[in-house]
This record gives structure tokens, C-alpha cells and sequence, in this order.
């Protein structure tokens, strides 16, 4: 097998070749869909589970406490411990739930965190679509999940769940139109939907560099706008503990609720792979133009890594958000969006026209 | 023209006061060694307490297994949930005088709420707080103790 820690095409390519080698057109097809289905659900498990120990170190590192630290080395193994726990944990249903809306919920929501990372490449040759409208298709995809929570606020029969279904589903259709316009500055400036296209345009500078202020600006709305998608603090109203105990899923338990988790901690990742894709060059190392030297140093460090880098840096700003800033008031999250960020949103699409129209970037 | 100038003042002024907070988490988050967590049943050798944690009752004796204690029930009066019982007895002192003096000072740990009444009704400084906190026992009764231990007896120099 060819491995390349830097070009992920001839491995795949060389898998590919060896399946077809000894079966037909069909089979190889569906062994491919099968090796990418169990890797990706090999990497939201996995993935999810370290985002919820990171989450809980980091957190309590903001709040000088060291956090778990008795299951295992520094405590690594405590989220799993966790998730075994809850896959024994008895599921319940409320007696008058909807049953049906009920159990279709929590798959509803972990499809469309399926369907929005499978866009995302990770490193060169390491993604599984490459649409020529990949920007749109995340964020089509990724505001499918709504339905599932909207679903399980009203299916729950309960006070609670549908009253944070409905704040989320203010605030998550608010928000989608922030995070789409950002997007739709950058995508003005790169000129290509395509997620390929997008990361090739990065490889002189990345684009939060390239487009200055505006790319500035849109960077911020993204962030601010991707941490109100994903429901997390400052704006978990959806799950403000002190006030609807948990929201959409109280009264989910067990591997539904699972889901929930995991589909919240893997938006996150969406969330800041899409800033890294769309802001921070994807796995395009940093380069400066013409400085061959450095980019070559920089090009010593795989894409993969890169990636992951920034994946995380972005994750890191939004959980220094959550553990930093009180939550807002429901009708302060609507002002926000209505009233500030929509309109510098618009404005800053202007401006960036202005600048591609004037050619004012580097 | 005025109300542009607010709105913008609100946005960059929102931006900064964000920004001063941040700047307190971050300083919390690089700054690990001054965590307060501290990992007890690991560093039970070396755990110092805070000054004014407040363990349970105790009745220091010196070398000689002698104490304050008067036995004048003040401590008794003072605790406002009756977790300390005073049984004296009378003893007949060198010159022949009836004397009073405590015979065992009952303190029930598991009534006690560490309020520090006690300790500061006391005239003689008999009592005071101390920083154990292990208190964990299979049995009820063990919560309560004779805090005067047996033989001993009444300091020189005491003043009733």
C-alpha cells in the first residue's frame, strides 16, 4: 500500500485498485461505501468522545479545577466510561409521547451531523464528496438538524422539551441566515462553492490574510453565528439547565440521548471545520507567498495535522466563549442577530464586493 | 447621526467588556499551578486546611492529661442544637472544700452544625476547633465522644 502522511489520493487510490482487482464494479462499490461508513462512524464516536473530555478539561482549566482526573492517566478513559454507562442505561418513553416522532428524533439529528461532515476533507485526497457546491450543501444539511429537535421538543410531551425546542428552533433559523451570509462574503471572494476549490485559492495566503477586514469580520460573525448553531453557551437556551432542566432531550435517556450528545459535540467540529476550510486555508499549510523557504518548512508539516491544528484552535475559541460569557436573555439572542450582526453582515458583503470588484486584497 | 454613533459605540463597547473577560478565563487557563482542586486521598500527607475550616470539638490536654474545663456548662447553654452535654461531678479539694468539676463533657458530632458558638462562650479557652474532617464511622454512637479524656483532671491556675 502506498501511505503518504501527505497525500492521502494514493492510498485511497491503491485500496481502490486491490477491490477491483478481485471483484466486480458493484461489489467494489458497495466495499468502498462500507469502509467509509464504518470509518466515519469510527470517527464521530471516537471524535465525539474526546471533544467531551476536551471539553471538560478545558473547562475546568477556565475555572482553575483540573477536572476528571481518576479514570485512567488524567482521567482519558472517563468518556468512555460514560458512554458505556449510558449504552446500559434502560431507554424510557413518556407514557403519552409520540412514539413514533419520539424514536425518529434523535436519528433525524445524528443524520444531519452524518451528512454535513462527509463534505469535509481532512487532509489532500482524504474526503469522501467533493461537490461543486460544497459550502452550500453543509449548510443546507447542517440545519436539517432542526427538525430533529423540533421533533423531539414536541414528541417528549413535555413542557420543558417543547420550549426549548422552539427557542432552538428561533435560534438556530436566526442564526443559519448569519452563518450563510458570512459564508456567502467568503465564497464572494474565493469565487467557488467547492471545498476543493476554496482550499486551492488558500494556497499563496489563507483567506482571513488574503481579505483583511472584511474576511475579519466575516470570520467573527461566523464564529459568534456557528456558536449560536450549534446551541452551545453563551447561547444554550435551548438547554439552559437552570431553566428547562435540559431542554429538547429531558426526557431522553440512554443511546438516544447519546445521540443528542454526540451530535452536539460533532456539530462543534462542523462548525470550526468549516471556519478552518473556509477562513484558515483547510489542511493548506501557511504560506506567504513568495517566501520559498518558509513554505517549505510549513509544507513539512502534513495536512493532516494542520488541519487538526486549527480545527482545534477554533474549537479552543468557541469553549473559552461557552466558559467565559453568562447566558443570554432569549430576546437579547434575537436582538443580536436582527439587529447587529445581520446588518454588518450585509454591509460587510459590500464591502468585500468592493474589494474582489477593486482588486484592494493581497 | 447621534444614534449611528451609539450603535456602533454598543457594538465596539459590547466587543471590549467581551474582551476583558476573556482576558480573566485566559489568564485562569495558563495559569494551571494555581489551581485549587486539590486531589485529596493522594496528598492526605502534606493537606493543609484553610484557617477558619472548622473540623470538630476538641478538648486539648497537656503532658500531665490535665484540661480547662471547669465544667460551668456555659458550652452547653451556648450550643443551639444540644449536641454538648456537661455531667459534673463534685470533688473535695486539698483544703476540704466541695469543689465542682467535670466529669465528662458529652459532644455529639453527628447533631453538631460547627457553628463555633460553643468555643466562643467558653471563659476558660477549654475548647476549640479542630481541622480533622474524616468523621466517617460504621456506627451511630461512635459520633459521640467524651471529650475530656478518663483520669484526667482540672489545670492548675484555671480561674472559675
Amino acid at each position: 500500500m502506498a501511505f503518504n502522511i501527505y497525500d492521502f489520493t494514493p492510498l485511497t487510490k491503491s485500496i481502490h485498485d486491490s477491490l477491483s482487482a478481485s471483484l466486480n464494479p458493484t461489489a467494489t462499490l458497495a466495499v468502498e461505501w462500507l469502509i467509509v461508513g464504518v470509518a466515519y462512524l469510527l470517527f464521530v464516536a471516537l471524535f465525539g468522545l474526546f471533544l467531551v473530555y476536551a471539553e471538560r478539561k478545558v473547562c475546568a482549566a477556565f475555572q482553575q479545577r483540573l477536572g476528571p482526573m481518576r479514570v485512567g492517566p488524567w482521567g482519558l478513559l472517563q468518556t468512555i466510561a460514560d458512554f458505556i454507562k449510558l449504552l446500559m442505561k434502560e431507554l424510557i418513553t413518556p407514557k403519552r409521547a409520540d412514539k413514533f416522532l419520539y424514536n425518529l428524533a434523535p436519528f433525524i439529528v445524528i443524520i444531519a451531523t452524518f451528512m454535513a461532515i462527509s463534505v469535509i476533507p481532512f487532509a489532500p485526497g482524504l474526503a469522501s464528496f467533493d461537490f461543486d457546491i460544497g459550502v452550500f450543501f453543509v449548510t443546507a444539511v447542517s440545519s436539517v438538524s432542526v427538525i430533529g429537535v423540533l421533533l423531539a421538543g414536541w414528541s417528549s410531551n413535555n413542557k420543558y422539551s417543547l420550549i426549548g425546542a422552539m427557542r432552538s428552533g428561533a435560534q438556530i433559523v436566526s442564526y443559519e441566515l448569519s452563518v450563510g451570509l458570512a459564508l456567502i462574503t467568503m465564497i464572494i471572494f474565493a469565487g467557488t462553492m467547492q471545498i476543493s476549490g476554496i482550499i486551492e485559492g488558500q494556497r499563496d495566503l489563507w483567506f482571513i490574510f488574503r481579505g483583511h477586514v472584511p474576511a475579519v469580520i466575516a470570520f467573527l460573525v461566523f464564529v459568534i453565528a456557528g456558536t449560536a448553531e450549534t446551541n452551545r453557551g453563551p447561547f444554550d437556551l435551548a438547554e439552559a439547565e437552570s431553566e428547562l432542566t435540559a431542554g429538547f432531550h429531558t426526557e431522553y435517556s440512554g443511546i438516544k440521548f447519546a445521540f443528542f450528545f454526540l451530535a452536539e459535540y460533532i456539530n462543534l467540529f462542523i462548525v470550526a471545520a468549516m471556519a478552518t476550510i473556509v477562513f484558515l486555508g483547510g489542511w493548506m499549510p501557511l504560506h506567504f507567498g513568495q517566501f520559498e523557504a518558509f513554505n517549505g518548512v510549513m509544507d513539512l508539516i502534513p495536512g493532516l495535522i494542520w488541519f487538526f491544528l486549527k480545527v482545534f484552535a477554533v474549537i479552543f475559541l468557541m469553549m473559552w466563549f461557552k466558559w467565559t460569557f453568562p447566558r443570554l436573555r432569549v430576546d437579547h439572542i434575537l436582538n443580536l442577530e436582527w439587529k447587529y450582526l445581520l446588518p454588518i453582515n450585509l454591509m460587510n458583503i459590500i464591502l468585500m464586493t468592493l474589494v474582489v470588484l477593486l482588486g484592494l486584497h493581497f | 447621526m447621534r444614534s449611528i454613533i451609539k450603535y456602533f459605540g454598543e457594538i465596539f463597547g459590547g466587543f471590549f467588556s467581551l474582551l476583558t473577560g476573556m482576558k480573566v478565563t485566559a489568564r485562569y487557563f495558563f495559569t494551571p499551578w494555581k489551581n485549587v482542586t486539590q486531589e485529596y486521598p493522594e496528598n492526605r500527607a502534606t493537606l493543609k486546611m484553610p484557617d477558619r475550616f472548622r473540623g470538630e470539638v476538641v478538648m486539648p490536654h497537656d503532658e500531665n492529661n490535665e484540661h480547662r474545663c471547669t465544667g460551668c456548662g456555659l458550652c452547653e447553654l451556648a450550643c443551639p442544637n444540644g449536641s454538648i452535654e456537661i455531667i459534673t461531678k463534685s470533688v473535695i479539694s486539698e483544703d476540704g472544700k466541695k469543689k465542682r468539676a467535670i466529669d465528662q463533657h458529652i459532644y455529639h458530632l453527628g447533631m453538631c452544625t460547627l457553628c463555633n458558638l460553643c468555643i466562643r462562650a467558653c471563659p476558660s479557652s477549654a475548647i476549640k476547633m479542630d481541622q480533622t474532617f474524616e468523621h466517617a464511622v460504621w456506627n451511630r454512637a461512635e459520633l459521640t465522644k467524651v471529650l475530656n479524656k478518663p483520669g484526667s483532671k482540672l489545670m492548675e491556675g484555671v480561674k472559675e
